[in-house]
């Protein structure tokens, strides 16, 4: 069987999530040598309204675009999570900020509730690099693409001017998720 | 480490960067989802490549717009979506008639009106074919990946270019907003095909004489050549006529240009043909669906293989006919209730099995693989 790894991040339209699809893809395609696509949905709003981006990785062709086996869900709003944590495979992950979540699903997946918002607001200095640090997050919790991919694609995709503060926001996303695994093994 | 040669690229991006190398430097639009990207690159990249960008009042303009740019010489397009597609179709039929090259993209949404902006569609099928009224010549090619549109835009302008008429990219929400791999070909292996020009010197030119082709060689306008363009039937001149003979030699030499080179212009993949009882029929992003459930359904056993038409205007009638020699179903999934299945049904008379969702959702291959182990016990 041909490796696939599906992502999907989902939240509402403003928390930056195409891009950071679009960071993961380029990571993964680009720095890390296999192959990868990023789609997303959303809707006719310029700002609010559903939103999600969706990634995939295979050392193969990606034909199909969509996740249909989720291998890592990120939610940001508590809408998404409980519309499509039941699309996350067994043993799989979801990672929510705990901030806008609170209701936890239950499922056969590992669940990772951290506040990312207020991580990114308190530790990095501004609440926007949330999309960031969740990057930071989703590299330590699956080890599915490099962190030198990553932080590669994250400085070739954000604005110039912002690298440091991007940079900061995706180690401290690593880190954050390092602490929470040395406090529940 | 960077990959070389490797990008991450949409298809709008790709669309925009072919169109380039094609040696387009006219484009002229109106913003609309989900193709403002391509305006959005171009706006920035025309300029630096000597070329012009004009952000038009409306899409009625914008089509007026590339047709005169085209007539002075120069490689032009638009890009929209549904609703300004719609506005196009009168201008699309003086392109048709007026034999003015152009391509025209148009990066589907649901419809009618405005429809789905944001969603995927591939309700635009007929639209792109019949569109403007009248019996019209027009070519329409449907893309399903980010390196098939990079590709599919260059020979667009080369059909549009080598033909004389208006050439439609059809698009749709997921091939347009995909990030996708793309190694990119080197320019040099890239054929990029001009406008015949004639040799005549200007006092002696007739714009619409035709001499060893159907296809009339062209003057820019600019470059000394004075002469008429209009929508009205016309003889060689370039004015209008009411003589019945010439008005029938007009007419029917406009689309016998395009039928008497149906084989050269037809284009399409055929995936596990050989040995297939069932062929699905798929287009667009659709195919991408449809080669997953291909793959899952030949690992079953099940004797089953794709036709994926690049170009669906003028559509492989003649083809499919072969193809219904060996195989006695024809499963067509589309965005839409059913529009190239007719066509399928047509050229293959054969039973064909329609797969069809217009609710903004992308069809799954396990909708596909369903159907196909129906029809397979």
């Amino acid at each position: 069987m041909a490796f696939r790894y599906e992502f999907r991040l989902s939240g509402s339209g403003g928390q930056g999530l195409i891009l950071a699809g679009k960071i993961l893809a380029e990571a993964a395609a680009i720095y890390d040598g296999k192959n990868a696509t990023q789609s997303q949905s959303y809707g006719p709003e310029a700002r609010g309204g559903s939103s999600r981006s969706e990634i995939i990785i295979s050392d193969e062709e990606i034909d199909y675009p969509k996740a249909v086996n989720i291998d890592l869900l990120l939610v940001f709003t508590q809408e998404a999570c409980d519309k499509y944590c039941k699309d996350i495979r067994e043993g799989g992950i979801l990672l929510a900020d705990s901030e806008y979540v609170t209701k936890v699903p239950t499922g056969n997946f590992k669940t990772y509730f951290l506040p990312i918002t207020e991580i990114a607001e308190k530790e990095v200095g501004k609440a926007l690099v949330a999309n960031i640090v969740a990057l930071g997050m989703i590299t330590e919790l699956t080890h599915a693409i490099s962190k030198d991919a990553v932080e590669s694609a994250i400085l070739s995709r954000v604005p110039k001017g912002t690298e440091d503060l991007n940079r900061k926001a995706f180690t401290v996303g690593i880190n954050a998720v390092k602490r929470l695994i040395k406090k529940r093994p | 480490m960077r990959e070389k040669n490797a990008e991450l690229m949409t298809g709008n991006e790709a669309c925009a960067e072919a169109a380039i190398v094609a040696g387009m430097r006219f484009f002229a639009g109106y913003p609309i989802t989900p193709s403002s990207e391509i305006a959005e690159v171009l706006a920035g990249r025309l300029p630096r490549e000597g070329g012009v960008f004009i952000q038009m009042e409306d899409e009625i303009g914008s089509m007026a717009a590339i047709i005169g740019a085209s007539l002075a010489g120069v490689k032009s397009m638009t890009a929209t979506s549904g609703p300004g597609f719609s506005l196009m179709q009168e201008n699309i039929g003086y392109a048709s008639m007026a034999e003015v090259p152009c391509v025209v993209v148009n990066v589907q949404r649901g419809g009618p009106s405005t429809g789905l902006p944001t969603l995927p569609s591939q309700a635009d099928v007929m639209q792109a074919r019949w569109g403007t009224h009248g019996d019209h010549p027009v070519i329409v090619v449907a893309p399903s990946t980010v390196r098939e549109t990079y590709d599919w835009t260059i020979k667009a302008f080369n059909y549009a270019e080598q033909y004389r008429v208006p050439v439609i990219l059809l698009l749709d929400e997921i091939v347009a907003h995909i990030s996708e791999k793309i190694a990119l070909p080197p320019r040099e292996e890239i054929e990029i095909i001009e406008r015949q020009r004639t040799t005549e010197p200007p006092e002696k030119y007739l714009p619409y004489r035709c001499y060893e082709s159907d296809i009339p060689p062209t003057a820019d306008f600019g470059s000394g050549y004075r002469f008429n363009v209009t929508g009205l039937s016309h003889d060689e001149s370039g004015f209008p006529t009411n003589n019945p003979m010439k008005i029938d030699a007009l007419y029917r030499r406009l689309n016998r240009k395009i039928e008497q080179h149906r084989n050269e212009i037809i284009a399409y993949k055929k995936n596990f043909l050989d040995q297939a009882d069932f062929c699905i029929v798929a287009y667009g992003s659709s195919a991408r669906s449809a080669r997953r459930a291909l793959q899952e359904a030949r690992s079953q056993g099940v004797k089953v293989g794709l036709f994926q038409p690049y170009v669906l205007w003028p559509f492989p009638y003649e083809v499919l006919e072969n193809i219904a020699q060996q195989c006695t179903h024809f499963i067509v999934p589309e965005m839409n209730l059913g529009q190239i299945a007719h066509e399928v049904a047509c050229a293959t008379k054969r039973r064909v099995i329609k797969i069809n969702r217009v609710d903004g959702g992308l069809i799954t291959p396990s909708e596909i693989f369903e159907r196909i182990k129906n029809v397979s016990v």
